[in-house]
């Protein structure tokens, strides 16, 4: 079985992102990049169930501007076997992603392919469920636990009201939760070792892509300021500001 | 004139409280408004949606196959529901309104506006980006319905009031049996709903394990609030990850919000802007979280969290 993992370069989530002035976008010029996290424990779980026995190959890809190479260099490092880029000029919303994988799935036939729950940049939550869609199959989103056995996975999703478990037949779609494992750190000679392994690039239109476009984003705001609050010395004063705000 | 579809959240018997901020959500875009239950037997939920204002009609929609939440199972009846003239589609956003509005978003063909925050139109529409650093407009071009997820901490519930008709209706639609619901487990307890509850008392890595956590629980217990926490004290394992607040937990409006032991990281604090107010409780006089909290207590939270919960009658 193949596994295909869908890594997003996107802002470090570190970095504290501030709008333009003039509300035309962001300003991420020159920030660090880094794999969206839920998208290195997408493939932490690829390497896992491909070390144990439960799938022979392990493809990593990115759809984007075509420095999303060190992203997959990246995941190439931590012991994706192959890496496909899928070069896009301009904004992408979920929906295209969702159709890119879809052409690229039906491709290479995995039996599973893992997506992070979100990407930390347009927070949308929504690329791995239209895929599910599009591919009409199976859909495990939000996974903190993944078992497999005869052609299914049992599924451990965190839901709103706790942890619920579903199965589902293979292939799937699975989408990663925080808790599902912790990626592995990259070794040095492992990034050596990566440099030669295969790296695809296609075109998004040779694939056969139109991106949809029908989100514009016509203006972009910093979040509404707090006001700045006051300090307390004790839980005296802290019970008696409470009080006064008419909360206790 | 706008026809809207909300999907209803609930839990098999009662409504959950993200239907009454969604169905607020479609007042503000206008229009008629009906609520769908897909239930295995969803007349007591639809009854329930009927009476909050604004709604035109709440339809249910019993099946065997509808008794748990499947987005595979959901998404075509939406689909097939969206055909009867319906201009937008909306869910709150809960796990289960996430996990199945993009499903059939993409059934449909159309994209998504997730986490709606505020309507400037009928297809213009304010959302959060980058944990919230950056608030977006968008407006969905073309003619196809628009799909979208309401975020249930920027729209104030619907009122109830006088009940529009209840009807059971039947859609048909491809049933997949490639998915199987196993189990809930679910740790609930009596405490209120984090997720709507007016107080919340939140605990964060500081707490140090699962026993010392009691301080919070005891502490929300005084107060009547709902109990949350940070990533870092979900992942350490003293809390169930459905306390998480944040850009990847939950995103919560509490009128009083007392962060204990937190360091106030852009992810949690997304979380919670739009609290009433916020109370930081942490012994570093540095930490973020008093950039931001409308009352701050420079102390040792094993000191003054056992202290304030014997002063409330703990
Ligand atoms: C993709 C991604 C998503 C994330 N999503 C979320 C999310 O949804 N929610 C979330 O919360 N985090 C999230 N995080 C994690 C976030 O970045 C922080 O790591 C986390 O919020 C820190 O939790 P904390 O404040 O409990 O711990 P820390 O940052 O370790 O803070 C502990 C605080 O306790 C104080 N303290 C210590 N001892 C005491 C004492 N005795 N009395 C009083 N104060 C004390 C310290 O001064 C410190 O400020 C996410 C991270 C990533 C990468
Ligand atoms: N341009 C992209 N390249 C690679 N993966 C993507 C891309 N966009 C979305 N994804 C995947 O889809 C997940 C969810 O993204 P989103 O729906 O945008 O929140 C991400 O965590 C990635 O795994």
């Amino acid at each position: 079985m193949k596994i295909l993992v869908a890594l997003k370069r996107v802002v470090d989530y570190n970095v504290r992102v501030q709008v333009k002035p003039d509300g035309t976008g962001v300003a991420i010029d020159g920030v660090k990049m880094s794999i969206n996290p839920f998208d290195e424990i997408a493939l932490e779980e690829a390497l896992r169930i491909r070390e144990a026995g439960g799938a022979e190959e392990v493809i990593v890809v990115s759809i984007g501007a075509s420095e999303a190479q060190q992203q997959l260099r990246t995941g190439l490092a931590m012991g994706a076997d192959r890496a496909i880029l899928v070069t896009a000029d301009g904004p992408l919303v979920p929906l295209d992603a969702a159709r890119t994988l879809l052409k690229l799935v039906e491709r290479e036939e995995p039996g599973l392919v893992i997506l992070g729950k979100q990407a930390i940049d347009d927070d949308c939550n929504q690329t791995g469920q239209m895929l599910a869609a599009l591919w009409g199959r199976p859909q495990a989103t939000f996974a903190s636990e993944v078992d497999l056995a005869g052609g299914a996975a049992t599924v451990v999703r965190e839901v709103d009201a706790g942890l619920e478990t579903i199965e589902v037949d293979l292939p799937a779609v699975l989408t990663t939760d925080l808790r599902l494992n912790e990626p592995r750190f990259v070794k040095l000679p492992e990034i050596m070792k990566a440099k030669r392994k295969p790296l695809e690039e296609i075109a998004i239109a040779d694939l056969g892509v139109e991106p949809a476009g029908v989100i514009r984003e016509t203006h972009f705001a910093p979040p509404a300021k707090r006001e700045k609050g006051i300090m307390v010395e004790d839980v005296d004063q802290l019970l008696g500001a409470l009080k006064d705000k008419g909360l206790l | 004139m706008n026809k809207i579809l909300i999907l209803a959240d609930h839990d098999g018997s009662t409504l959950g409280p993200a239907t009454a901020k969604t169905v607020a959500g479609a007042a503000a875009i206008g229009g008629d408004i009906d609520v769908v239950v897909l239930a295995e037997s969803g007349a007591a939920i639809a009854a329930e949606a009927a009476t909050l204002e604004g709604v035109t009609r709440a339809l249910h929609v019993d099946a065997p196959h509808n008794a748990a939440p499947l987005a595979a199972v959901a998404a075509p009846q939406l689909a097939a529901l969206m055909a009867n003239g319906y201009t937008h589609l909306l869910a709150g956003s809960t796990t289960y309104g996430k996990d199945v509005l993009p499903r059939a978003a993409a059934l449909l063909g159309v994209p998504q506006v997730s986490d709606i925050m505020a309507v400037d139109g009928p297809r213009a529409f304010k959302r959060p980006i980058y944990a919230g650093n950056a608030i977006v407009s968008v407006e969905v071009d073309g003619d196809g319905p628009v799909v979208g997820t309401i975020r249930a901490a920027s729209f104030k519930a619907a009122t109830t009031g006088d009940a529009a008709p209840v009807e059971a209706t039947t859609v048909s639609a491809d049933i997949p049996e490639h998915t199987r619901y196993v189990k809930l487990e679910a740790s609930g307890g009596d405490r209120p709903d984090l997720a709507s509850a007016p107080r919340v008392v939140s605990g964060g890595r500081a707490l140090g394990s699962a026993e010392n956590f009691d301080l919070i629980y005891k502490m929300a217990d005084t107060m009547n609030a709902g109990v949350g926490a940070s990533r870092a004290a979900v992942d350490a394992g003293y809390v169930p990850n459905e306390l998480q607040v944040g850009q990847t937990g939950k995103i919560i409006a509490p009128e009083l919000y007392v962060a204990i032991g937190i360091s106030g990281a852009i992810q949690h604090l997304t979380g919670i802007k739009d609290a009433g107010t916020i109370v930081a409780i942490n012994k570093d006089a540095d930490a973020p979280i008093f950039e931001v909290s409308d009352i701050g207590l420079v102390a040792d939270l094993f000191q003054v969290v056992p202290e304030i919960t014997g002063k409330l009658g703990g």
